[in-house]
């Protein structure tokens, strides 16, 4: 759209251009007594054609030592100022960053040396609950099979005791049986040696 | 300007003394008086720009910085290392000539780069310095320049007077190129001028077409703001270019 407006501009400016061209003869003809009398500036003749140059070497030379001695001076001043500003802080951002990736760099060592630190504190702690729990895991073996052999010796004692009793209401229950069965009252040898023979047998 | 049925382009490059008596006695004509425009106008352009000192620069300070740059680049870049003890003169030239140039655009204004006295001054003063700083740098060596490197000295005597010839001529081309397109840029806008005020007295007709070369006068401006930079360009890495040679061992 903005092109097309364009294109369409140049292409009036062009068309009133053509006809301004077209006009030239026309003026050339309303223009018939155009003089030329001699150019002013080749009339050597006239005292402010060389006085102009007089004046211009003054003007000229005056100008330069303003502009060599004061205004350039000044724009490099401000220039070299901005040079220096410019390297003195890119100096001291370089340094910055230095400071920065060195800061960055503790960091990491500081951050491995704590991870390693943290590492072995953990393999200590873990060593150290595996051997606090084996010891007491030994204890409690110990102590277990203590208390079971304590238990044993209770069994065996009661086992003994029980068994030694065994003969006597074996003997007692046999009597009884015989008794009541037959009413007849067996001897007490009698029986207290078959009892004794049978327990024999199964190892009482 | 149009008088009658006449158009005296010539006449706007007349020298008429300004400041009354004052002007005549002491031969102060318009010319130096835009002389003095012009410098007070490059002088206050580079004190107001330069005024705030800013590391920052605002619009105006960045102008005068780059002015500055431009040229000091132009003339470090062309004259070589030396070029820095000559970027004050060179700078001194080009805003003298660009601002003349410039000035004289503006209506009742004058161009005193019109005038071949004053393009041949400035190109006179420079082809001396170039001379001057040859010798000195160069001694007699400079004469040696007059004959090229390689050329059978048979031909000694057909290319020594061309060399010198050519070397001369350097004054010459440097006023001639400006002082002609400065005239030639204002001789065109007096005589389109001109056209518009005697079409204009031709009735509707004219009025209609007269408004050609108003148009053309509209172009010649853009044009002439172009040469007028051109000019002052050329002017100043010509000077560079001839002091490379004078500082060249």
């Amino acid at each position: 759209m903005a092109r097309a407006v364009v294109y369409e501009n140049i292409r009036r400016a062009g068309t009133l251009l053509a006809s301004s061209a077209l006009a030239l003869p026309l003026m050339a003809m309303v223009a018939p007594g155009a003089r030329a009398e001699g150019m002013p500036q080749l009339d050597f003749g006239n005292p402010y054609v060389i006085g102009q140059v007089v004046w211009g070497a003054g003007i000229f030379l005056v100008l330069y030592l303003l502009l060599s001695r004061s205004a350039l001076p000044k724009v490099e001043k401000v220039l070299s100022l901005r040079r220096q500003t410019i390297e003195t802080d890119l100096g001291i951002a370089h340094k910055a960053k230095t400071r920065a990736d060195e800061a960055v760099a503790e960091l990491h060592t500081a951050r491995r040396n704590a991870l390693a630190e943290a590492q072995a504190n953990v393999d200590k702690v873990v060593e150290e609950a595996r051997l606090a729990a084996a010891r007491q895991t030994e204890e409690m073996n110990a102590r277990l099979a203590a208390e079971i052999h304590d238990a044993e010796t209770r069994i065996a004692q009661a086992r003994g005791t029980a068994l030694a009793s065994v003969r006597e209401i074996s003997t007692t229950t046999a009597e009884t049986l015989i008794h009541q069965l037959s009413g007849i009252a067996a001897p007490a040898d009698f029986v207290t040696a078959k009892v004794g023979s049978a327990a024999a047998a199964r190892g009482l | 300007m149009a008088a009658g049925s006449s158009i005296d382009a010539l006449g706007q490059f007349e020298l008429h003394p300004v400041l009354g008596v004052l002007g005549e006695s002491l031969r102060f004509s318009q010319s130096p008086m835009m002389m003095i425009v012009a410098s007070i106008v490059v002088l206050a352009f580079l004190y107001l720009g330069m005024r705030p000192a800013a590391v920052v620069p605002g619009r105006l300070q960045a102008a005068a910085e780059m002015c500055y740059d431009f040229i000091y680049n132009m003339a470090v870049d062309t004259i070589g290392a030396e070029g820095r003890a000559f970027f004050p003169f060179v700078f001194t030239l080009f805003f003298f000539i660009l601002a003349g140039n410039y000035l004289g655009l503006l209506p009742f204004s004058f161009a005193f780069t019109s005038h071949i006295a004053v393009t041949l001054a400035l190109a006179l003063m420079v082809f001396c310095l170039s001379i001057i700083v040859s010798l000195k740098v160069q001694g007699a060596k400079f004469f040696a320049h007059f004959m090229p490197a390689g050329a059978p000295k048979a031909l000694a005597p057909l290319l020594i007077p061309i060399e010198i010839l050519s070397f001369l001529s350097r004054p010459v081309s440097l006023s001639i190129r400006l002082f002609a397109n400065m005239v030639a840029g204002h001789v065109m806008f007096d005589m389109f001028a001109a056209f518009t005020i005697m079409l204009a007295g031709l009735g509707f007709f004219g009025d209609v077409i007269a408004v050609g070369p108003v148009v053309i006068n509209i172009a010649l401006m853009a044009l002439e703001l172009l040469v007028g930079a051109l000019q002052a360009y050329v002017f100043a890495i010509l000077t560079c270019i001839y002091l490379r040679e004078a500082v060249a061992h």
